[in-house]
Protein backbone atom coordinates (compact mmCIF):
# COMPACT_ATOMS: atom_id res chain seq x y z
CA UNK A 1 0.00 0.00 0.00
CA UNK A 2 2.81 2.35 0.87
CA UNK A 3 4.61 1.68 -2.40
CA UNK A 4 1.36 2.38 -4.27
CA UNK A 5 1.12 5.71 -2.53
CA UNK A 6 4.71 6.55 -3.41
CA UNK A 7 3.94 6.09 -7.07
CA UNK A 8 0.66 8.00 -7.12
CA UNK A 9 1.94 10.18 -9.95
CA UNK A 10 2.56 7.15 -12.17
CA UNK A 11 -0.79 5.59 -11.36
CA UNK A 12 -2.65 8.81 -12.12
CA UNK A 13 -0.93 9.04 -15.51
CA UNK A 14 -1.61 5.41 -16.43
CA UNK A 15 -5.26 5.65 -15.37
CA UNK A 16 -5.75 8.77 -17.48
CA UNK A 17 -4.35 7.05 -20.58
CA UNK A 18 -6.61 4.05 -20.00
CA UNK A 19 -9.60 6.36 -19.56
CA UNK A 20 -8.76 8.03 -22.87
CA UNK A 21 -8.62 4.64 -24.56
CA UNK A 22 -11.63 3.04 -22.93
CA UNK A 23 -14.47 4.45 -25.08
CA UNK A 24 -13.62 2.66 -28.34
CA UNK A 25 -12.72 -0.51 -26.43
CA UNK A 26 -16.17 -0.62 -24.87
CA UNK A 27 -18.19 0.57 -27.84
CA UNK A 28 -16.15 -1.20 -30.52
CA UNK A 29 -16.75 1.83 -32.73
CA UNK A 30 -14.05 1.83 -35.44
CA UNK A 31 -14.22 5.57 -36.12
CA UNK A 32 -13.71 6.53 -32.50
CA UNK A 33 -10.93 3.94 -32.33
CA UNK A 34 -9.12 5.74 -35.14
CA UNK A 35 -9.42 9.04 -33.32
CA UNK A 36 -8.04 7.55 -30.11
CA UNK A 37 -5.27 5.85 -32.09
CA UNK A 38 -3.96 9.23 -33.22
CA UNK A 39 -4.26 10.55 -29.66
CA UNK A 40 -2.25 7.63 -28.32
CA UNK A 41 0.34 8.16 -31.03
CA UNK A 42 0.58 11.80 -29.99
CA UNK A 43 0.98 10.75 -26.34
CA UNK A 44 3.89 8.45 -27.18
CA UNK A 45 5.61 11.08 -29.32
CA UNK A 46 5.07 13.92 -26.84
CA UNK A 47 6.09 11.87 -23.80
CA UNK A 48 9.24 10.74 -25.60
CA UNK A 49 10.16 14.25 -26.65
CA UNK A 50 9.55 15.36 -23.07
CA UNK A 51 12.53 13.29 -21.88
CA UNK A 52 14.77 15.54 -23.96
CA UNK A 53 12.80 18.79 -23.98
CA UNK A 54 11.22 18.72 -20.54
CA UNK A 55 13.79 16.89 -18.44
CA UNK A 56 17.05 17.80 -20.15
CA UNK A 57 16.07 21.22 -21.52
CA UNK A 58 17.17 20.63 -25.11
CA UNK A 59 14.71 21.62 -27.83
CA UNK A 60 14.61 19.16 -30.72
CA UNK A 61 12.78 20.66 -33.67
CA UNK A 62 13.33 17.60 -35.81
CA UNK A 63 12.23 14.88 -33.44
CA UNK A 64 9.87 13.41 -36.02
CA UNK A 65 12.99 12.10 -37.79
CA UNK A 66 13.02 9.16 -35.38
CA UNK A 67 9.40 8.35 -36.16
CA UNK A 68 10.07 8.46 -39.89
CA UNK A 69 13.36 6.61 -39.82
CA UNK A 70 12.07 3.83 -37.56
CA UNK A 71 8.94 3.68 -39.70
CA UNK A 72 10.91 3.28 -42.90
CA UNK A 73 13.19 0.60 -41.53
CA UNK A 74 10.25 -1.30 -40.05
CA UNK A 75 8.24 -1.02 -43.25
CA UNK A 76 11.17 -2.23 -45.31
CA UNK A 77 11.65 -5.25 -43.05
CA UNK A 78 7.97 -6.20 -43.36
CA UNK A 79 7.55 -5.69 -47.11
CA UNK A 80 10.96 -6.54 -48.53
CA UNK A 81 12.25 -9.01 -45.95
CA UNK A 82 8.98 -10.66 -44.95
CA UNK A 83 9.60 -10.02 -41.25
CA UNK A 84 6.81 -9.84 -38.69
CA UNK A 85 5.46 -6.61 -37.21
CA UNK A 86 7.19 -7.45 -33.94
CA UNK A 87 10.62 -7.65 -35.52
CA UNK A 88 9.85 -4.47 -37.45
CA UNK A 89 8.89 -2.54 -34.33
CA UNK A 90 11.89 -3.76 -32.41
CA UNK A 91 14.19 -2.85 -35.30
CA UNK A 92 12.47 0.52 -35.74
CA UNK A 93 13.09 1.35 -32.10
CA UNK A 94 16.68 0.14 -32.22
CA UNK A 95 17.72 1.99 -35.37
CA UNK A 96 16.14 5.20 -34.11
CA UNK A 97 17.95 4.78 -30.80
CA UNK A 98 21.20 4.15 -32.65
CA UNK A 99 20.67 7.19 -34.88
CA UNK A 100 20.07 9.28 -31.76
CA UNK A 101 23.21 7.91 -30.16
CA UNK A 102 25.38 8.86 -33.13
CA UNK A 103 23.68 12.24 -33.50
CA UNK A 104 24.01 12.85 -29.80
CA UNK A 105 27.75 12.36 -29.96
CA UNK A 106 27.90 14.85 -32.82
CA UNK A 107 25.41 17.63 -32.08
CA UNK A 108 24.61 17.51 -28.36
CA UNK A 109 27.74 19.54 -27.67
CA UNK A 110 25.79 22.42 -29.20
CA UNK A 111 23.68 24.40 -26.81
CA UNK A 112 20.40 26.25 -27.03
CA UNK A 113 19.38 27.56 -30.44
CA UNK A 114 22.32 25.89 -32.20
CA UNK A 115 21.19 22.45 -31.14
CA UNK A 116 17.61 23.22 -32.20
CA UNK A 117 18.80 24.32 -35.63
CA UNK A 118 20.97 21.24 -36.01
CA UNK A 119 17.98 18.97 -35.34
CA UNK A 120 16.02 20.62 -38.15
CA UNK A 121 19.00 20.03 -40.40
CA UNK A 122 19.13 16.37 -39.42
CA UNK A 123 15.45 15.84 -40.21
CA UNK A 124 15.82 17.45 -43.63
CA UNK A 125 19.03 15.56 -44.36
CA UNK A 126 17.50 12.18 -43.52
CA UNK A 127 14.44 12.98 -45.63
CA UNK A 128 16.62 14.02 -48.58
CA UNK A 129 18.65 10.84 -48.19
CA UNK A 130 15.56 8.60 -48.16
CA UNK A 131 14.13 10.54 -51.10
CA UNK A 132 17.10 9.33 -53.10
CA UNK A 133 17.51 5.88 -51.58
CA UNK A 134 16.16 3.38 -54.10
CA UNK A 135 15.80 0.36 -51.77
CA UNK A 136 13.29 2.44 -49.79
CA UNK A 137 11.44 3.43 -52.95
CA UNK A 138 12.90 6.90 -53.37
CA UNK A 139 10.44 9.80 -53.61
CA UNK A 140 7.38 7.58 -54.16
CA UNK A 141 8.05 5.44 -51.10
CA UNK A 142 6.79 1.90 -50.61
CA UNK A 143 3.40 0.23 -50.42
CA UNK A 144 2.40 -2.91 -48.63
CA UNK A 145 0.74 -5.89 -50.22
CA UNK A 146 -2.59 -6.54 -48.52
CA UNK A 147 -1.68 -10.17 -48.06
CA UNK A 148 0.72 -9.11 -45.30
CA UNK A 149 -2.30 -8.56 -43.06
CA UNK A 150 -3.42 -12.19 -43.53
CA UNK A 151 -0.86 -13.24 -40.98
CA UNK A 152 -2.71 -11.12 -38.40
CA UNK A 153 -6.21 -12.35 -39.27
CA UNK A 154 -6.99 -9.93 -42.07
CA UNK A 155 -6.91 -6.17 -42.48
CA UNK A 156 -9.73 -5.49 -40.01
CA UNK A 157 -8.07 -7.51 -37.28
CA UNK A 158 -4.69 -5.95 -38.01
CA UNK A 159 -6.14 -2.45 -37.59
CA UNK A 160 -7.73 -3.39 -34.31
CA UNK A 161 -4.56 -5.03 -33.11
CA UNK A 162 -2.55 -1.92 -34.01
CA UNK A 163 -4.76 0.07 -31.68
CA UNK A 164 -4.04 -2.22 -28.75
CA UNK A 165 -0.33 -2.24 -29.48
CA UNK A 166 -0.35 1.54 -29.55
CA UNK A 167 -2.10 1.55 -26.18
CA UNK A 168 0.58 -0.75 -24.75
CA UNK A 169 3.32 1.48 -26.19
CA UNK A 170 1.66 4.53 -24.62
CA UNK A 171 1.54 2.83 -21.22
CA UNK A 172 5.16 1.70 -21.55
CA UNK A 173 6.42 5.13 -22.54
CA UNK A 174 4.71 6.60 -19.49
CA UNK A 175 6.39 4.07 -17.23
CA UNK A 176 9.71 4.97 -18.88
CA UNK A 177 9.01 8.68 -18.49
CA UNK A 178 8.15 8.20 -14.82
CA UNK A 179 11.14 5.98 -14.08
CA UNK A 180 13.49 8.50 -15.70
CA UNK A 181 11.83 11.41 -13.88
CA UNK A 182 12.24 9.80 -10.46
CA UNK A 183 15.67 8.21 -10.95
CA UNK A 184 19.16 9.44 -10.18
CA UNK A 185 19.77 9.62 -13.93
CA UNK A 186 16.72 11.89 -14.19
CA UNK A 187 17.99 14.13 -11.39
CA UNK A 188 21.15 14.57 -13.44
CA UNK A 189 19.07 15.53 -16.48
CA UNK A 190 17.07 18.08 -14.49
CA UNK A 191 20.32 19.55 -13.18
CA UNK A 192 21.58 19.88 -16.77
CA UNK A 193 18.32 21.59 -17.73
CA UNK A 194 18.68 24.13 -14.95
CA UNK A 195 22.37 24.91 -15.39
CA UNK A 196 24.62 22.62 -17.37
CA UNK A 197 27.88 24.16 -16.11
CA UNK A 198 26.84 23.95 -12.48
CA UNK A 199 25.68 20.36 -13.01
CA UNK A 200 29.08 19.40 -14.42
CA UNK A 201 30.89 21.08 -11.53
CA UNK A 202 28.82 18.89 -9.21
CA UNK A 203 29.93 15.82 -11.15
CA UNK A 204 27.13 15.18 -13.65
CA UNK A 205 28.79 13.80 -16.78
CA UNK A 206 26.64 15.92 -19.05
CA UNK A 207 27.80 14.63 -22.45
CA UNK A 208 26.89 11.04 -21.52
CA UNK A 209 23.65 11.92 -19.74
CA UNK A 210 22.43 14.05 -22.65
CA UNK A 211 23.26 11.35 -25.18
CA UNK A 212 21.31 8.72 -23.26
CA UNK A 213 18.37 11.08 -22.80
CA UNK A 214 18.38 11.59 -26.56
CA UNK A 215 18.50 7.84 -27.16
CA UNK A 216 15.63 7.17 -24.74
CA UNK A 217 13.57 9.90 -26.39
CA UNK A 218 14.11 8.32 -29.83
CA UNK A 219 13.33 4.64 -29.22
CA UNK A 220 9.55 4.83 -28.80
CA UNK A 221 9.02 7.18 -31.76
CA UNK A 222 10.91 4.63 -33.87
CA UNK A 223 8.64 1.80 -32.70
CA UNK A 224 5.54 3.90 -33.23
CA UNK A 225 6.75 4.73 -36.75
CA UNK A 226 7.02 1.05 -37.61
CA UNK A 227 3.54 0.38 -36.22
CA UNK A 228 1.98 3.44 -37.81
CA UNK A 229 3.17 2.70 -41.34
CA UNK A 230 2.31 -0.98 -40.99
CA UNK A 231 -1.23 0.10 -40.26
CA UNK A 232 -1.10 2.81 -42.92
CA UNK A 233 -0.08 0.35 -45.64
CA UNK A 234 2.26 2.78 -47.35
CA UNK A 235 5.12 5.08 -46.52
CA UNK A 236 6.59 8.04 -48.36
CA UNK A 237 9.09 10.74 -47.39
CA UNK A 238 6.56 13.55 -46.92
CA UNK A 239 4.44 11.43 -44.54
CA UNK A 240 7.42 10.14 -42.62
CA UNK A 241 9.29 13.38 -41.95
CA UNK A 242 6.74 16.20 -41.65
CA UNK A 243 8.58 19.03 -39.95
CA UNK A 244 5.33 20.60 -38.75
CA UNK A 245 4.56 17.48 -36.71
CA UNK A 246 7.84 18.05 -34.84
CA UNK A 247 6.59 21.48 -33.94
CA UNK A 248 3.18 20.14 -32.96
CA UNK A 249 4.97 17.73 -30.61
CA UNK A 250 6.67 20.69 -28.95
CA UNK A 251 3.31 22.46 -28.61
CA UNK A 252 1.82 19.37 -26.94
CA UNK A 253 4.66 19.12 -24.42
CA UNK A 254 4.56 22.84 -23.64
CA UNK A 255 0.76 22.91 -23.42
CA UNK A 256 0.54 20.11 -20.87
CA UNK A 257 3.66 21.00 -18.94
CA UNK A 258 7.25 20.25 -19.85
CA UNK A 259 9.26 18.23 -17.39
CA UNK A 260 6.25 16.47 -15.88
CA UNK A 261 5.01 12.96 -16.60
CA UNK A 262 1.34 13.83 -16.85
CA UNK A 263 1.77 17.08 -18.80
CA UNK A 264 2.64 15.66 -22.21
CA UNK A 265 -0.25 13.17 -21.89
CA UNK A 266 -2.81 15.89 -21.32
CA UNK A 267 -1.10 18.18 -23.81
CA UNK A 268 -1.16 15.51 -26.51
CA UNK A 269 -4.77 14.55 -25.85
CA UNK A 270 -5.93 18.16 -25.65
CA UNK A 271 -4.01 19.30 -28.69
CA UNK A 272 -5.12 16.34 -30.78
CA UNK A 273 -8.76 16.96 -29.83
CA UNK A 274 -8.44 20.62 -30.74
CA UNK A 275 -6.75 19.75 -34.01
CA UNK A 276 -9.57 17.35 -34.83
CA UNK A 277 -12.14 20.09 -34.30
CA UNK A 278 -10.15 22.63 -36.30
CA UNK A 279 -9.54 20.41 -39.33
CA UNK A 280 -13.24 19.65 -39.62
CA UNK A 281 -14.34 23.25 -39.13
CA UNK A 282 -14.88 25.16 -42.39
CA UNK A 283 -13.27 28.34 -41.04
CA UNK A 284 -10.14 26.86 -39.51
CA UNK A 285 -9.40 23.83 -41.64
CA UNK A 286 -6.79 25.67 -43.73
CA UNK A 287 -5.18 27.64 -40.95
CA UNK A 288 -5.06 24.86 -38.40
CA UNK A 289 -1.26 25.16 -38.05
CA UNK A 290 -1.48 28.90 -37.58
CA UNK A 291 -3.69 28.24 -34.59
CA UNK A 292 -1.04 25.88 -33.15
CA UNK A 293 1.60 28.54 -33.67
CA UNK A 294 -0.55 31.11 -31.90
CA UNK A 295 -1.21 28.65 -29.11
CA UNK A 296 2.52 28.03 -28.64
CA UNK A 297 3.10 31.77 -28.45
CA UNK A 298 0.41 32.19 -25.80
CA UNK A 299 1.78 29.31 -23.72
CA UNK A 300 5.33 30.59 -23.81
CA UNK A 301 4.18 34.08 -22.87
CA UNK A 302 1.64 33.33 -20.18
CA UNK A 303 1.92 29.76 -18.87
CA UNK A 304 5.49 28.67 -19.65
CA UNK A 305 5.14 25.81 -17.18
CA UNK A 306 2.10 24.39 -19.01
CA UNK A 307 -1.17 23.23 -17.47
CA UNK A 308 0.36 20.74 -15.06
CA UNK A 309 3.26 23.00 -14.14
CA UNK A 310 0.79 25.76 -13.39
CA UNK A 311 -1.41 23.47 -11.32
CA UNK A 312 1.60 22.25 -9.35
CA UNK A 313 2.52 25.82 -8.47
CA UNK A 314 -1.06 26.74 -7.70
CA UNK A 315 -1.84 23.73 -5.51
CA UNK A 316 1.39 22.39 -3.97
CA UNK A 317 -0.64 19.73 -2.14
CA UNK A 318 -1.46 18.05 -5.44
CA UNK A 319 2.21 17.55 -6.36
CA UNK A 320 2.17 13.90 -5.37
CA UNK A 321 -0.65 13.20 -7.80
CA UNK A 322 0.39 15.56 -10.60
CA UNK A 323 3.89 14.47 -11.47
CA UNK B 1 50.80 15.40 2.57
CA UNK B 2 50.15 17.96 -0.17
CA UNK B 3 46.57 17.78 -1.32
CA UNK B 4 47.07 20.26 -4.13
CA UNK B 5 50.14 21.40 -6.03
CA UNK B 6 49.90 24.20 -8.55
CA UNK B 7 53.07 24.37 -10.62
CA UNK B 8 53.90 27.29 -12.88
CA UNK B 9 50.33 27.82 -14.01
CA UNK B 10 49.69 30.50 -16.63
CA UNK B 11 46.49 31.30 -18.47
CA UNK B 12 45.98 33.77 -21.24
CA UNK B 13 42.84 34.74 -23.11
CA UNK B 14 44.02 36.10 -26.43
CA UNK B 15 46.39 38.87 -25.48
CA UNK B 16 45.28 39.08 -21.87
CA UNK B 17 47.56 37.36 -19.39
CA UNK B 18 45.07 36.40 -16.66
CA UNK B 19 47.54 34.27 -14.68
CA UNK B 20 51.28 34.08 -14.98
CA UNK B 21 53.42 31.43 -13.41
CA UNK B 22 51.41 30.79 -10.24
CA UNK B 23 53.02 28.17 -8.02
CA UNK B 24 52.00 26.95 -4.58
CA UNK B 25 51.54 23.81 -2.52
CA UNK B 26 48.60 23.26 -0.22
CA UNK B 27 48.96 20.83 2.70
CA UNK B 28 45.96 18.78 3.73
CA UNK B 29 43.67 20.30 6.36
CA UNK B 30 44.67 23.95 5.88
CA UNK B 31 42.65 26.96 4.90
CA UNK B 32 44.34 28.98 2.17
CA UNK B 33 43.02 32.49 1.63
CA UNK B 34 43.25 33.90 -1.87
CA UNK B 35 43.09 37.67 -2.03
CA UNK B 36 43.80 40.42 -4.50
CA UNK B 37 42.13 43.38 -6.17
CA UNK B 38 39.27 42.89 -8.61
CA UNK B 39 40.45 41.34 -11.86
CA UNK B 40 43.59 39.92 -10.26
CA UNK B 41 42.83 36.42 -11.58
CA UNK B 42 41.49 34.75 -8.44
CA UNK B 43 38.42 33.20 -10.01
CA UNK B 44 40.46 32.30 -13.09
CA UNK B 45 42.81 30.38 -10.81
CA UNK B 46 39.80 28.50 -9.37
CA UNK B 47 38.61 27.78 -12.88
CA UNK B 48 41.99 26.34 -13.80
CA UNK B 49 42.17 24.26 -10.62
CA UNK B 50 38.72 22.70 -11.01
CA UNK B 51 38.86 22.15 -14.75
CA UNK B 52 36.68 24.90 -16.20
CA UNK B 53 39.78 26.10 -18.08
CA UNK B 54 42.85 24.21 -19.21
CA UNK B 55 45.94 26.21 -18.23
CA UNK B 56 48.05 27.61 -21.07
CA UNK B 57 51.13 26.44 -19.21
CA UNK B 58 51.89 24.58 -16.01
CA UNK B 59 50.40 21.67 -14.13
CA UNK B 60 47.80 21.05 -11.45
CA UNK B 61 48.37 18.05 -9.22
CA UNK B 62 45.52 16.91 -6.97
CA UNK B 63 46.17 14.23 -4.36
CA UNK B 64 49.32 13.15 -6.15
CA UNK B 65 47.72 12.84 -9.58
CA UNK B 66 48.28 15.18 -12.51
CA UNK B 67 44.79 16.49 -13.31
CA UNK B 68 45.77 19.27 -15.72
CA UNK B 69 43.09 19.70 -18.38
CA UNK B 70 40.58 17.31 -16.81
CA UNK B 71 36.88 18.20 -17.05
CA UNK B 72 34.99 19.69 -14.12
CA UNK B 73 33.06 16.46 -13.56
CA UNK B 74 36.30 14.48 -13.36
CA UNK B 75 37.44 16.88 -10.66
CA UNK B 76 34.16 16.45 -8.82
CA UNK B 77 34.55 12.66 -8.92
CA UNK B 78 38.14 13.01 -7.67
CA UNK B 79 36.89 14.89 -4.59
CA UNK B 80 37.01 18.58 -5.42
CA UNK B 81 33.97 20.79 -4.89
CA UNK B 82 33.42 24.50 -5.37
CA UNK B 83 30.97 27.32 -4.95
CA UNK B 84 30.44 30.10 -7.47
CA UNK B 85 30.93 33.79 -6.94
CA UNK B 86 27.80 34.39 -8.97
CA UNK B 87 25.51 31.77 -7.47
CA UNK B 88 24.20 29.08 -9.80
CA UNK B 89 21.15 27.57 -8.13
CA UNK B 90 19.13 24.99 -10.04
CA UNK B 91 16.12 27.29 -9.82
CA UNK B 92 13.23 24.99 -10.63
CA UNK B 93 14.44 22.20 -8.37
CA UNK B 94 13.88 22.19 -4.63
CA UNK B 95 16.65 23.07 -2.22
CA UNK B 96 16.73 19.40 -1.25
CA UNK B 97 17.11 18.26 -4.86
CA UNK B 98 19.89 20.79 -5.44
CA UNK B 99 21.89 19.32 -2.60
CA UNK B 100 21.08 15.75 -3.63
CA UNK B 101 22.73 16.43 -7.00
CA UNK B 102 25.97 17.10 -5.14
CA UNK B 103 25.69 13.87 -3.16
CA UNK B 104 24.57 11.74 -6.13
CA UNK B 105 27.19 12.79 -8.64
CA UNK B 106 30.13 13.85 -6.51
CA UNK B 107 32.98 11.79 -5.15
CA UNK B 108 30.92 9.16 -3.37
CA UNK B 109 28.26 8.76 -6.08
CA UNK B 110 25.38 7.84 -3.79
CA UNK B 111 21.95 6.51 -4.72
CA UNK B 112 18.91 8.74 -4.22
CA UNK B 113 17.98 7.37 -0.82
CA UNK B 114 21.42 7.84 0.73
CA UNK B 115 21.77 11.19 -1.05
CA UNK B 116 18.58 12.44 0.58
CA UNK B 117 19.92 11.45 3.98
CA UNK B 118 23.21 13.29 3.36
CA UNK B 119 21.36 16.30 1.99
CA UNK B 120 19.27 16.47 5.16
CA UNK B 121 22.41 16.47 7.30
CA UNK B 122 24.14 19.09 5.20
CA UNK B 123 21.09 21.36 5.02
CA UNK B 124 20.83 21.16 8.76
CA UNK B 125 24.52 22.04 9.01
CA UNK B 126 24.25 25.21 6.90
CA UNK B 127 20.91 26.16 8.43
CA UNK B 128 18.62 25.63 5.46
CA UNK B 129 16.74 22.61 6.78
CA UNK B 130 13.39 24.35 7.01
CA UNK B 131 13.70 25.50 3.39
CA UNK B 132 14.34 22.00 2.01
CA UNK B 133 11.12 21.69 0.02
CA UNK B 134 11.17 25.25 -1.31
CA UNK B 135 12.29 25.93 -4.89
CA UNK B 136 15.90 27.10 -4.99
CA UNK B 137 14.91 30.08 -7.14
CA UNK B 138 12.84 31.48 -4.28
CA UNK B 139 15.77 31.84 -1.85
CA UNK B 140 17.41 35.18 -1.08
CA UNK B 141 21.08 35.87 -1.84
CA UNK B 142 22.39 34.81 1.56
CA UNK B 143 20.43 31.58 1.42
CA UNK B 144 21.61 30.90 -2.12
CA UNK B 145 25.21 31.24 -0.95
CA UNK B 146 24.54 28.71 1.78
CA UNK B 147 22.88 26.47 -0.80
CA UNK B 148 26.05 26.61 -2.93
CA UNK B 149 27.98 25.62 0.16
CA UNK B 150 25.58 22.79 0.97
CA UNK B 151 25.76 21.34 -2.55
CA UNK B 152 29.54 21.37 -2.42
CA UNK B 153 29.64 19.77 1.02
CA UNK B 154 27.16 17.05 0.09
CA UNK B 155 29.77 15.45 -2.14
CA UNK B 156 32.03 15.00 0.92
CA UNK B 157 34.98 16.57 -0.91
CA UNK B 158 38.65 16.47 0.05
CA UNK B 159 39.16 20.01 -1.20
CA UNK B 160 36.62 22.80 -1.18
CA UNK B 161 36.99 25.95 -3.27
CA UNK B 162 34.93 28.82 -1.88
CA UNK B 163 34.52 31.79 -4.22
CA UNK B 164 33.41 34.87 -2.25
CA UNK B 165 30.86 33.15 -0.06
CA UNK B 166 30.73 36.25 2.16
CA UNK B 167 30.11 38.82 -0.58
CA UNK B 168 26.72 40.48 -0.35
CA UNK B 169 25.98 39.13 3.12
CA UNK B 170 25.08 41.28 6.11
CA UNK B 171 27.31 41.22 9.24
CA UNK B 172 25.29 38.57 11.07
CA UNK B 173 25.19 36.37 7.98
CA UNK B 174 28.97 36.81 7.63
CA UNK B 175 29.51 35.69 11.22
CA UNK B 176 27.30 32.65 10.57
CA UNK B 177 29.17 31.77 7.37
CA UNK B 178 32.62 32.17 8.97
CA UNK B 179 31.48 29.81 11.69
CA UNK B 180 30.39 27.31 9.04
CA UNK B 181 33.78 27.56 7.33
CA UNK B 182 35.57 26.87 10.62
CA UNK B 183 33.40 23.84 11.30
CA UNK B 184 34.05 22.49 7.81
CA UNK B 185 37.76 22.67 8.46
CA UNK B 186 37.26 20.81 11.72
CA UNK B 187 35.86 17.95 9.63
CA UNK B 188 39.27 17.72 7.95
CA UNK B 189 38.29 19.29 4.64
CA UNK B 190 40.97 21.44 3.03
CA UNK B 191 39.72 24.84 1.86
CA UNK B 192 40.84 27.54 -0.54
CA UNK B 193 38.75 30.66 -0.20
CA UNK B 194 38.61 33.81 -2.27
CA UNK B 195 37.41 36.71 -0.18
CA UNK B 196 37.26 40.48 -0.06
CA UNK B 197 36.04 40.70 3.51
CA UNK B 198 39.51 41.18 5.05
CA UNK B 199 38.86 40.73 8.73
CA UNK B 200 37.12 37.45 8.02
CA UNK B 201 39.77 35.97 5.76
CA UNK B 202 42.62 37.13 8.00
CA UNK B 203 40.86 35.39 10.87
CA UNK B 204 40.16 31.99 9.37
CA UNK B 205 43.10 31.45 6.99
CA UNK B 206 46.25 29.54 7.91
CA UNK B 207 48.06 31.03 4.97
CA UNK B 208 47.30 33.70 2.42
CA UNK B 209 48.23 34.03 -1.23
CA UNK B 210 47.98 37.41 -2.92
CA UNK B 211 47.40 37.84 -6.64
CA UNK B 212 47.70 41.10 -8.56
CA UNK B 213 47.36 41.31 -12.35
CA UNK B 214 47.71 37.54 -12.55
CA UNK B 215 51.00 37.61 -10.66
CA UNK B 216 51.55 35.94 -7.35
CA UNK B 217 52.93 38.89 -5.37
CA UNK B 218 53.05 37.45 -1.86
CA UNK B 219 52.43 34.32 0.17
CA UNK B 220 52.57 33.84 3.93
CA UNK B 221 50.76 33.88 7.23
CA UNK B 222 48.01 36.50 7.71
CA UNK B 223 50.42 38.57 9.90
CA UNK B 224 53.16 38.54 7.28
CA UNK B 225 50.74 39.48 4.55
CA UNK B 226 49.29 42.41 6.43
CA UNK B 227 52.81 43.86 6.85
CA UNK B 228 53.94 43.18 3.29
CA UNK B 229 54.60 46.49 1.41
CA UNK B 230 53.82 44.93 -1.98
CA UNK B 231 50.39 43.90 -0.74
CA UNK B 232 49.70 47.29 0.75
CA UNK B 233 50.73 48.83 -2.55
CA UNK B 234 48.44 46.59 -4.54
CA UNK B 235 45.52 47.45 -2.33
CA UNK B 236 46.18 51.06 -1.39
CA UNK B 237 48.51 52.23 -4.13
CA UNK B 238 52.17 53.15 -3.52
CA UNK B 239 52.81 53.45 0.27
CA UNK B 240 55.83 55.68 -0.35
CA UNK B 241 53.85 57.92 -2.65
CA UNK B 242 52.34 59.98 0.14
CA UNK B 243 55.73 60.35 1.75
CA UNK B 244 57.38 61.48 -1.49
CA UNK B 245 54.61 63.94 -2.22
CA UNK B 246 55.11 65.47 1.21
CA UNK B 247 58.85 65.78 0.59
CA UNK B 248 58.33 67.29 -2.86
CA UNK B 249 56.02 69.90 -1.39
CA UNK B 250 58.65 71.32 0.88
Amino acid sequence: MKTLKNHLGLITSLVIVILIAIAPIVSGNAASREVVFTILRAIVLASSLNILLGYTGYVSFGHIVFFGFGGYVGFYLITAQGQSLWVAMLAGGLVSGLLAYLLGKAILRLRGAYFALATIGVNEAVRAFINNFEPFGGPTGMTMNFSVYQEYGGAMKALEMSFYIMLVLALLVIVLSYVVRTSKFGLGLLAIREDEDAAEVMGVVAPDAKTWAFVLSAIFPGMVGALFFFKNGSVEPLDAFPLHTSIEMIVMVMLGGQGTVLGPILGAAGYQRMRGLLVTSPIFKNIQLAVSGGLLLLIVLFVPAGVIGWARQRWPKLRRVLQ
Amino acid sequence: MMILQVQGVSKNFGGLQALSNVTFDLPEGQILGLIGPNGAGKTTLFNVINGVYTPSEGRVIFRGKDVTGQKTYHMAHAGMARTHQIVKPLNDLTVMENVMVGACFGRESHNLKKARQIAEEVLDFVGLAERAEQLAGSLNVGQKKRLEMARALASHPYLLLLDEVLAGLNPSEIAHMVDIVRRIREQGITIIMIEHVMHAIMNVSDRILVLDYGQQIAEGSPEEISQNPKVIEAYLGDPKLAERLMEGGE
